[in-house]
């Protein structure tokens, strides 16, 4: 349901962006970051509920609490850099964008060592 | 809430745009430069505070730092 609201809404938008985007391209890009936010404040119900789901399966199959956080982390730092990278490259600053999304694969791969540690550490106690 | 938000930015910014043109006519180019900074700073205002909002969602959902 909510995509048809998402839907009409990115449309109209983009109809006033057009509009906007000769006189006023700073206001442009401050709506696009508006309705980036009011979309993805439409889809945080279902976003929660699949985040509490798969917790739950984790603590089912008794796997490890941290990596699960760990990749949640991963997922929320790349999408907030892939937003701001976007918007960036909307307003025309690819390097801008560049920048943004080095950052965010930095702050990733510091995240994701703990886990590949812990693989290595499986992987070693299986091979004798 | 937040749709107002949306047709609100737009309509302070076609509004702008608007004014901008009739002080132009005016040759009061200056009044609207200071115009279309203060359009900017308003919008600016909304949107700093939904993106606010929107770092506070994901931080408490993708439990970061």
């Amino acid at each position: 349901m909510e995509v048809v609201q998402a839907v009409g809404l990115a449309v109209v938008t983009v109809v006033v962006l057009l509009l906007l985007r000769q006189e006023r391209p700073e206001i442009a890009v401050q709506l696009t970051l508006a309705l980036g936010v009011v979309i993805f404040g439409m889809v945080l119900g279902r976003l929660l509920g699949l985040v509490q789901t798969l917790e739950n399966l984790a603590a089912r199959a008794s796997l490890d609490q941290r990596h699960l956080g760990t990749v949640l982390r991963i997922v929320g730092v790349a999408y907030v850099a892939e937003f701001a990278a976007q918007v960036c490259r909307d307003a025309g600053e690819g390097a801008v964008a560049g920048k943004v999304e080095l950052a965010a694969k930095v702050v990733i791969l510091a995240m994701a060592v703990p886990i590949v540690v812990a693989v290595l550490d499986a992987v070693l106690r299986i091979v004798p | 809430m937040d749709v107002q938000l949306i047709f609100k930015i737009a309509g302070i910014g076609i509004l702008i745009s608007v004014l901008n043109m009739v002080l132009k006519q005016a040759h009061k180019d200056e009044q609207a430069q200071m115009l279309t900074l203060a359009g900017v700073v308003v919008v600016l205002m909304l949107v700093i505070q939904m993106i606010n909002d929107l770092f506070q969602a994901v931080r408490a959902m993708f439990q970061l730092y």
